[in-house]
């Protein structure tokens, strides 16, 4: 046995340093583009912003280290930054949790009892994943049009005569959970879908033949064996709908689109970010701000994957 | 004679016995309320994501005053889904098709440029044991939960370095870097390639590129199929970085496109008086219109796609 395998000339390398060395290298050119891409359009902006962040752009060019703090102070003291985070904060509490539960419930009910029918519905769910950005924002504009919408019956019900009735500032959490359902809950009930699919079949056997009927087995098996796919769900969904921008951008005051005007022209905090970058000129600014931002998404993840001990990424 | 013609379903064996296997099928797993409760939300929910797109569709076919008059379901007519296309065609001296294909043209760039950065670097990942190894896979998952719209900004100035703002590159080469891409071929590989199966092959005298090409690669099609469809809508989608990084409306993609059409015409409010600079003439019809030629490419593929997502490619991505 052990004579056979030494036997063999490939495995015994005779020059055992140079050996490794190749095999690093090999290593390190297939690497390589992401590497560069990664450096570049990554990591390399995300150390770019933090720079940024202390930069001073009174004169208009940034001199580097020469702001301190002032950057994050002046996006503190911005009399929109408790209006922008407060706005998000009542998105993240209505879209996350609401969201989440329906898209495992559908995905469950789905699944159930597979046919022709559920195919044809988990098919119908998963295209409108299609209209999104812009069409997304101008669908939604139709549809909470009463005098257009094919819901129409629905919000005249609610006392709604005119866009700008159903479309302001306090309705804009609720109009972006469900316009964001509309577009997003597809891809995730068929990764939902997938995933308890490939639950293993003895598994059910078992519960079925200890007399559990399928509400049962949904709610003791199912649910807890796809677990993870949920927290994953919830990790890309917040640090999604964190930096939520297009959909207010487009609809918000000063668009010329005739709607929004009850609607302020800096809602959330991703736009405050563009205004003061795009509007004010100041980049320093902006760039805190994009990294406050970008710390509350990666703080909800870290915690998250803290919590439950999920992204055992070495096997 | 009549009277035979006449059949009950409990005179009917066959249908009688299947109804009963129906009912007790039904009532065992999931019972009669559990079943009409299912159905009820199923079906609500597909009203919900159907009627939009219905709407969308009849949309261009009706005029302004025919979308008040008529009801919101109903037909217009053909010759109105003729006018808008032509008055789409000759917005701007064509150049929705200008942004058709830009839009092609950057999702295209962005598959190819993205694919050949992530998938050789998830294999090498999964296959290999290098120094730095456990770092680039830790900056991969953080780097993943970054949404691209965080890094817009500092993207900007950087671009901005190497003269590359109202350029295409300044969409297509941020879009080359997608870790998502690399991580799930990291673990497609890692939790399904057997090492033996490399060795074997080494012994045969083939070398890391021709095991990568001739073995690895071929066996990755799910994940491969995968990844081109979230890569390509992520892509084609893109709003937020040609928005910030273009302003030349020649460079536009469809997205921008849509929204400088919408912004600048009538399209929206076809019976207000316009503010200044408005062009007028446009209606609904046109700006549904112009959402479906985005839409429709992306919908096909989504078809195609749905067994790749289902496929059980993303089963591994995720330890429980």
């Amino acid at each position: 046995m052990t004579n056979q395998t030494t036997s063999l000339p490939l495995n015994k390398p005779r020059f055992p340093g140079f050996s490794r060395w190749w095999r690093h290298l090999t290593a390190y050119v297939f690497v390589l583009p992401y590497l560069l891409v990664m450096l570049a359009f990554g990591l390399g902006p995300g150390l770019y912003a933090l720079l940024l962040s202390f930069a001073d752009f009174s004169s208009g060019l940034p001199s580097y280290f020469a702001a301190g703090f002032s950057n994050y102070l002046a996006v503190f003291k911005d009399f929109r930054f408790s209006f922008t985070f407060v706005n998000i904060g009542e998105f993240l509490v209505i879209s996350v949790p609401l969201g989440i539960a329906m898209v495992v419930i559908l995905a469950i009910l789905l699944q159930m009892r597979p046919g022709p029918l559920t195919t044809a519905l988990r098919t119908l769910y998963f295209v409108s994943g299609a209209v999104t950005g812009p069409v997304l924002v101008l669908v939604a504009i139709f549809m909470l049009d009463p005098s257009i919408s094919p819901f129409q019956a629905l919000l005249h019900g609610m006392g709604f005569q005119l866009t700008n009735d159903v479309i302001y500032a306090g309705s804009l959490p609720v109009i972006f959970t469900l316009v964001g359902f509309f577009s997003g809950a597809g891809l995730w009930i068929a990764i939902q879908y997938g995933a308890l699919e490939a639950i293993p079949t003895e598994v059910l056997e078992a519960a079925t033949i200890d007399g559990a009927n399928a509400w049962q087995q949904a709610l003791l098996i199912k649910f807890p064996l796809i677990r993870p796919y949920i927290i994953y769900q919830f990790i890309l969904i917040f640090a999604g709908n964190v930096q939520l921008f297009v959909e207010p951008q487009i609809l918000g005051g000063g668009n010329n689109l005739g709607v929004g005007a009850n609607v302020p022209a800096v809602w959330s905090p991703n736009q405050l970010a563009y205004n003061f970058a795009f509007e004010m000129g100041n980049f320093g600014a902006a760039s805190a701000l994009s990294l406050i931002l970008l710390a509350i998404g990666l703080g909800a993840a870290y915690l998250i994957i803290h919590w439950t001990g999920f992204f055992n990424i070495e096997n | 004679m009549s009277k035979m013609n006449v059949q009950y379903p409990d005179s009917h064996p066959a249908l009688l016995q299947g109804w009963r296997n129906f009912w007790k099928k039904t009532a065992n797993d999931t019972g009669i309320l559990g079943f009409g409760l299912r159905w009820a939300v199923l079906l609500l929910f597909a009203a919900y994501f159907l009627v939009p797109l219905l709407w969308l569709v009849l949309a261009t076919s009706k005029s302004a005053p025919q979308l008040l008059e008529l009801k919101p379901l109903a037909f217009g007519s053909f010759q109105r889904i003729q006018e808008a296309w032509q008055r789409i065609i000759e917005y701007q001296d064509g150049e929705v098709l200008l942004w058709i294909l830009n839009s092609v043209r950057y999702a295209i760039w962005a598959l190819v440029l993205s694919l050949v950065a992530s998938i050789p670097a998830g294999y090498i990942l999964a296959v290999a044991r290098f120094p730095g190894r456990r770092l680039l896979l830790w900056l991969t998952l953080i780097t993943m939960l970054l949404p691209p719209s965080a890094l817009v900004l500092p993207m900007f100035m950087e671009l901005n370095l190497f003269h590359l703002i109202n350029t295409q590159w300044a969409v297509i080469l941020p879009s080359a870097f997608f870790p998502f891409g690399t991580y799930l071929t990291y673990i497609y590989y890692a939790s399904s390639l057997p090492p033996e199966l490399l060795d074997a092959a080494r012994v045969d005298g083939c070398s890391e590129a021709q095991l990568f090409w001739h073995i690895a690669l071929p066996l990755a099609t799910p994940v491969l199929g995968l990844l081109a469809f979230i890569n390509f809508t992520t892509n084609w989608n893109n709003f937020f970085g040609p928005y910030v990084l273009l302003n030349d409306d020649r460079l536009f993609n469809l997205p921008v496109g849509i929204q400088q059409f919408v912004a600048a015409t009538s399209a929206l409010r076809p019976g207000f008086n316009p503010s200044p600079g408005i062009m007028v003439g446009y209606q609904q019809a046109e700006a549904a219109l112009f959402g479906l030629i985005m839409v429709v490419p992306v919908a096909i593929v989504f078809l195609f796609a749905q067994r790749y997502v289902i496929g059980g490619a993303f089963t591994g991505s995720v330890k429980g």
